[in-house]
């Protein structure tokens, strides 16, 4: 089964609604169907092939070429296959995804993997704000799944995530893990301000030092045991980080206490020196 | 000019049963014959007059204030896009006002009532009201913590009291009186609550809970109001409330009373791990007191947002989920709590909510004093009644049911020994004539000659639940609004409002309470006749 190819023809000037560009729509589709399928550029309904060429039929694997940084919600609620984005990608990419995969060579918008339940999302440039995060109102955001930034996040990376993982291996912006419920943030660049504002649970790892609020407590310097399994885990998806005890220990803060929150900050204690 | 044929038709306040029979509109209203116009073939097909909804929160500064608090909910909601006769909007827990109308037309509801306005938001709950299409409307505002009447009733001045009510009525443009948690919302704004029928309230000597409960019952009668005294007991939601539902019930023999939403007042046990159903003893009570009215309030599981004027109760709620709270202070007159909740079938709490709901309507007999609402948007979305009246008509999936309950819960409850099953004739007692009655709204809630043309044509069904939820077609004051189930003419609906009489002075008395303590002027305050589109004026019987 070879893959369904869809190469953008001009940049649309308004952002493009494009949450059928998911394996699962396009799979059982022939060539002509998927040509016909609707996409609204701002208000106006469109068929796919005004703006795609498009070549390929029935297969869950979608590769994606063009200036498409204005192609919003591709991969919404996706539950299994592949998407292969060869460019940037808009806001609310692989948002509510339950399954499958989604690679960007490129950067990705806001909203990135919102509220996902499962899968895997890997951006080789940087993302927006929001990774992982719940929308407004919503109780929690990420439920589980795996999202890697190669490169920098914007502000409220995982807030209220529930479960799953975020990578980021730039730095993050402000507010990294607000309200967080579960799952675990690695941040391999460190973050700036407010890391785990108003955080109940879970976990944020940093290899730089933070700058802590002062509602969270320094609890004790150790070295966590989790930290080899996910090591194991993330060693799958090319992320190194430090696991053996000789690694040197972590320092642990324990917080937010303004909730109060049982959540923890575990700081590479290597990381201060260098 | 229509004519409605062959038809089996369900019209309780007039005696019909299940007749085959022709229904015949003419101007808006039920006609005795009719010589030409188009013929709708009703044959095999049911014939209900247009529900009619007692007790809804749809429109107002509450409910718009629980829409902007739950944005999630937005986007899981089914949305109307704009066509030629409909405007855009979205459904879900708080649907939109445009909304609000399609969902109640589209499924057979052609009037509603919507149950608390703040009289200072009565300006923006007539305007949300005229936004409703096809329905029609009547309000009722929130009068038993509004303190200028509770320093009235404190000061014995009862004869003032009344004029003040008369002029609060008519100055809000309102059809009832409702009370919510008597006294607690004063107390609430001390961040205290009044709970029983004899608590403090505080920054009061004499009063309590139960003179306002009187008090107002008795306004009301004297006023000659044509719905009785519209009640939200104190105590809501507590087990063992029981014991104040009926208090409050004997504190009101000699006067009519309507108890709202009474499947959040008939609880047993001591606290929230003996929490059980006391259906029988409030049924007993209910059935034995006809000066009473009420409707179920029944709870679906599922998500929705609670909205209450009971500040402290949604509080404690808030404190119980540790989900979003939205708390408004209104001033002089009330409060308002908004808390998005989730029933849920493993919850004991929640398991023992929902089988309080249905006992209620399957243990008391009389079905024309018993109304079918969840006091949307707090049980259930009002969307839901189809899945409520599957579950009165139906005892086999009551059952079924009742499996998703934990084995702790089903001990609580006595649904599961209850084998009652309602027939059409009595769901359109509970949906339609029952209400229009209590609302004594005599052109509604039947389809004898000269009623208003409002009705529903169903298609019988054995999966209840979809024959409620798609009727084939919905007339409204003679027009067709519903055909082969979906909507395809809007037409508007009329507020109905109640003229009172009062003592001119007692502006005079009022004012200066407007200079000193209120954010609006007294010119402000009262809503202008013109606001209101084709209102009905009903006139008060001064019986007393």
């Amino acid at each position: 089964m070879t893959s369904i190819t869809l190469t953008l023809k001009n940049t649309p000037n308004v952002p493009l609604e494009t949450e059928v560009l998911t394996p699962d729509r396009l799979a059982g589709l022939a060539h002509d169907e998927i040509r016909a399928l609707p996409v609204f550029l701002g208000k106006r309904q469109l068929r796919l092939d005004d703006l795609f060429d498009i070549e390929g039929e029935r297969s869950d694997e979608l590769q994606i070429f063009g200036a498409t940084r204005q192609l919003k919600s591709i991969g919404r609620g996706m539950t299994r296959g592949r998407i292969a984005i060869h460019g940037h990608a808009g806001m609310h990419l692989g948002a509510g995804m339950r399954g499958g995969s989604i690679e960007v060579h490129g950067d990705a918008g806001d909203w990135l993997g919102a509220e996902m339940a499962g899968g895997l999302i890997q951006v080789h440039g940087n993302a927006g704000g929001q990774v992982g995060a719940a929308y407004r109102g919503s109780m929690s955001g990420m439920q589980n799944g795996t999202i890697v930034v190669d490169g920098s996040a914007g502000i409220e990376v995982g807030t209220r995530m529930r479960r799953g993982i975020i990578v980021i291996k730039g730095p993050a912006r402000d507010f990294t893990g607000l309200e967080m419920k579960g799952g675990t943030i690695f941040l391999l660049s460190g973050a700036e301000q407010r890391v785990g504002a108003w955080m109940r649970r879970g976990t944020i790892v940093s290899m730089l030092p933070l700058q802590m609020l002062p509602t969270f407590a320094f609890a004790c310097s150790y070295h966590p045991d989790f930290m080899r399994l996910l090591a194991r885990y993330l060693s799958q998806l090319g992320i190194d980080i430090p696991h053996e005890p000789q690694d040197g220990p972590y320092d642990l803060y324990s917080g937010d206490a303004s909730i109060p929150g049982k959540g923890e900050i575990l700081v590479w204690r290597s990381g201060l020196s260098e | 000019m229509l004519r409605i044929t062959g038809g089996r038709v369900y019209d309780p306040a007039n005696g019909i049963n299940g007749v085959i029979k022709d229904v015949c509109i003419a101007d808006g209203r039920v006609v005795a014959d009719v010589t030409d116009g188009r013929t709708i073939d009703a044959t095999g097909l049911v014939v209900f007059p247009g529900g009619v909804d007692v007790h809804t929160h749809v429109a107002g500064g509450s409910v718009n204030f629980a829409r902007g608090m739950t944005p999630e909910d937005h986007r899981r909601a089914a949305a109307f896009v704009r066509s030629q006769s409909l405007r855009s909007g979205i459904g879900g827990m708080t649907p939109t006002t445009f909304a609000t109308g399609y969902l109640y037309a589209g499924m057979g509801w052609t009037t509603v009532n919507e149950a608390a306005v703040p009289i200072l938001f009565a300006k923006h709950t007539h305007e949300e009201l005229r936004d409703i299409p096809i329905v029609d409307k009547c309000s009722m505002i929130l009068m038993a913590n509004n303190e200028i009447l509770l320093d009235l009733l404190e000061a014995g001045e009862h004869e003032r009291a009344r004029h003040l009510v008369a002029w609060q009525i008519w100055a809000s443009k309102a059809y009832g009186i409702k009370a919510v948690n008597p006294g607690g919302v004063v107390s609430w704004k001390w961040g205290k609550n009044s709970s029983q029928l004899s608590s403090p309230i505080e920054g009061y000597r004499n009063v309590t809970p139960g003179t306002i409960v009187s008090g107002l019952a008795r306004i009301v009668d004297e006023l000659g109001l044509p719905h009785p005294l519209h009640l939200h007991c104190n105590n809501l939601g507590a087990p063992g409330n029981v014991s104040t539902t009926i208090e409050t019930m004997k504190l009101l023999e000699g006067h009519r009373a309507h108890m709202a939403h009474l499947q959040y007042h008939a609880y047993g046990g001591d606290d929230w791990h003996t929490m059980c159903s006391a259906t029988p003893k409030v049924a007993e009570y209910f059935n034995a007191h006809p000066n009473l009215t009420a409707d179920a309030g029944a709870v679906l599981f599922g998500d929705t947002v609670t909205i209450t004027a009971d500040g402290p109760w949604q509080h404690l709620l808030y404190k119980l989920t540790g989900r979003k709270w939205g708390n408004l202070d209104v001033e002089n007159e009330t409060g308002c709590g908004i808390v998005p909740y989730s029933y849920r079938p493993n919850n004991l709490v929640n398991a023992v909510q929902w089988a309080v709901g249905l006992e209620l309507m399957l243990l008391i007999d009389d079905p024309w004093r018993l109304h079918l609402t969840t006091d949307h948007p707090n049980g259930a979305c009002f969307w839901r009644y189809p899945e409520i009246i599957q579950l009165l008509m139906n005892a086999d999936f009551r059952k079924d049911c009742l499996k998703s309950l934990t084995p702790h819960a089903r001990e609580r409850i006595f649904l599961p020994d209850i084998t009652r099953e309602y027939t059409l004739y009595e769901i359109a007692i509970i949906t339609s004539a029952g209400p229009a009655r209590a609302l004594a709204l005599p052109q509604k809630g039947q389809l004898g000659v000269g009623a208003d043309a409002d009705l529903v044509i169903y298609h019988e069904d054995k999966d209840v639940a979809k024959m409620f939820s798609h009727p084939r077609y919905v007339i409204k004051a003679g027009e067709v609004v519903v055909e082969e189930g979906e909507i395809r003419n809007v037409v508007e609906g009329r507020p109905f409002l109640v003229q009172t009489t009062y003592d001119p002075d007692i502006e005079g008395y009022l004012r200066p309470f407007f200079e000193s303590y209120y954010t609006m002027s007294f010119e402000n305050y009262p809503v202008e006749m013109s606001r209101l589109e084709k209102a009905e004026v009903f006139e008060c019987k001064r019986a007393k």
